[in-house]
């Protein structure tokens, strides 16, 4: 990584105490900001990252040198739109892109905190980056949003601080990990362990990266990204950069061969021990659960206007799962708008040009602004 | 502004609860808010639909009011309203149980398929009839359950539905319809307004 220096950090000193009980505290967490928090301090969006996101959310990231990774969403003129809202986001404790996290260093023994950084949770992503909110002076937010483990992080948000946010987007997500989710995490852990160079988790210390390991977790997941149509309409069985099949083992196939180049990208950019940390964190996300088997607890102190939103492809968040927050929210009268976006793209579509999707946040983000 | 929409709004109070089902574009929803100051939401199943009425901020959940009104807990809105979408669906009395379940009260609108122009048009051509309301051919109709005002008043009173206004709509004038001019009304009217309660 280069450019470090272009990462701005807060030094939590608040102790937090995490679900696994123990407590940490003059953590970092890293942020970036778009845009101008206006005077009355009301114009202020918190958008919360998925799995392998970051806080540079748009414009160029100083790190990757790649756009940033809601491009499509966010910046002048766009649906979250920098000329009008100042955009907060920030890394999720857990990740690699400056926040406390599994490849930060242990100052009493000055090695890589690896296996030895604790177990965290959702609920602690979000209770870690409650404090941006103190240290920007925002009394309250007039929105949150995310997509995937980000519409995750929305929910518990809202759950945890019921009269922080005038608007909340939670998108492609659920209240609850499905046995299907987990599942595909696990083969991505697994996979990551399986390769020799993880070395329990201690890789780093000793010059080593579970580059293959990450990569294959990788691929494997960028598949449940994707719809099957999506995929056929793009690849088929289009050969690659060749006349006929090879009778081998090389990438033969389009689609192989664009796989092992998105595993390949990843782990140039992503650290294995925060893979395996945060897709934990989601394995462990069951807001249901918290409040007892019934999710309508979980926003019952909540004046908060929600939209839920879903896409007809994405099977890994179906619209099934994001319908069962609209359920929760209707069943104590909150203020709920759902609606389930057309795009063969799958889970993907929230990252990508969807123009209904696109329209549809602008719009209600612009007019639930104007109605303040 | 609709006259239809006028009329539904003289039905409500104001400062109510309203779920407007089968919201279409958010039209009546933007009139009654700005105008009966009402806390309203709605049940619409075309995604386009849906996507107008978020896009103008008005609360829309993306459902089928025929499966999606259950997640709506007993006489938690004030007032449900179904306009000219009764006879679309494939069990209108499951869809007004439900009505009646979730809001106080309802205001359903039915286009008549007693009125004299359906008759006639039945009497003379011989075919389905295609009128302002009713402009779908027989094959390509969404309205599978069509009903005349003497029929749904007929439903409701053999229900035990309490029928607290029933209001006959033709050409821009609103009449009430009583027992003593049921026929009347119902061969004279396009549109039935009935303000109905359990």
């Amino acid at each position: 990584m280069n450019n470090i220096n272009d990462i701005k950090r807060i030094i939590v000193d608040k102790p937090l105490k995490l679900d696994c009980g123990k407590i940490i505290n003059n953590f970092p967490i890293a942020y970036e900001t778009y845009g101008v928090l206006n005077k009355k301090k009301d114009n202020s969006i918190l958008i919360f990252h998925a799995l392998t996101g970051d806080q540079f959310v748009s414009g160029i990231n100083p790190i990757t040198k790649k756009d940033g990774w809601w491009s499509y969403a966010v910046g002048p003129n766009k649906a979250i739109d920098t000329n009008k809202y100042f955009v907060i986001c920030a890394n999720v404790i857990g990740s690699c892109m400056g926040s406390y996290g599994p490849s930060n260093v242990d100052p009493s023994t000055n090695k890589i905190l690896g296996t030895s950084f604790p177990v965290i949770t959702i609920n602690d992503m979000v209770n870690a980056q409650y404090n941006l909110l103190n240290f920007f002076k925002i009394d309250k937010l007039f929105c949150v949003v995310g997509g995937s483990m980000g519409g995750m992080q929305v929910l518990q948000f809202i759950s945890n601080f019921p009269n922080k946010a005038k608007i909340a987007i939670p998108i492609a997500c659920t209240a609850s990990h499905s046995a299907q989710n987990i599942a595909f995490n696990e083969l991505g852990r697994q996979s990551i362990m399986a390769d020799a160079n993880w070395v329990n988790g201690n890789y780093s210390n000793e010059n080593l990266s579970p580059n293959k390991g990450l990569s294959v977790a990788r691929m494997a997941a960028h598949i449940t990204y994707l719809s099957k149509n999506g995929l056929q309409e793009k690849f088929g069985r289009k050969l690659q950069e060749r006349d006929d099949l090879k009778f081998g083992f090389d990438a033969d196939f389009q689609i192989e061969s664009y796989l092992r180049y998105q595993g390949s990208v990843f782990v140039d950019r992503f650290d294995a021990n925060s893979y395996l940390y945060i897709t934990r964190a989601m394995d462990y996300f069951d807001l249901v659960k918290q409040y007892d088997g019934n999710l309508s607890k979980a926003f019952v102190k909540t004046r908060t206007k929600f939209l839920v939103i879903s896409f007809t492809s994405d099977w890994l968040y179906p619209t099934s799962e994001n319908k069962e927050i609209v359920i929760a929210l209707n069943a104590i009268g909150a203020n709920v708008g759902f609606v389930e976006i057309e795009s063969d793209k799958g889970h993907d579509s929230f990252l990508l040009n969807v123009p209904k999707f696109l329209d549809t946040l602008k719009d209600y983000i612009n007019t639930s602004y104007l109605k303040n | 502004m609709k006259q239809e929409f006028k009329i539904i709004a003289n039905l409500i109070e104001k400062n109510t609860r309203i779920l407007d089902v089968g919201c279409g574009d958010g039209t009546l929803m933007e009139f009654l808010k700005s105008d009966k100051k009402v806390d309203i939401r709605g049940i619409e199943i075309s995604k386009n639909n849906v996507q107008k009425c978020i896009g103008k901020g008005l609360t829309v959940i993306e459902g089928d009011a025929e499966k999606d009104l259950i997640q709506f807990p007993n006489q938690s809105f004030d007032f449900l309203i179904l306009s000219q979408t009764l006879q679309a669906f494939l069990n209108p009395e499951t869809v007004i149980n439900e009505l009646l379940r979730v809001g106080k009260k309802a205001i359903v609108t039915i286009p008549n398929f007693g009125y004299w122009k359906v008759r006639l048009h039945l009497l003379t051509k011989g075919t389905m009839p295609i009128t302002k309301n009713l402009p779908d051919e027989w094959h390509n109709t969404p309205n599978i359950h069509m009903c005349s005002i003497k029929d749904f008043f007929n439903f409701c009173n053999n229900r035990k539905i309490r029928l607290d206004k029933s209001l006959a709509l033709h050409n821009e004038k609103t009449s009430l319809i009583k027992n003593s001019n049921l026929d009347i009304k119902n061969l004279s009217a396009e549109l039935g307004i009935f303000l109905i309660e359990k």
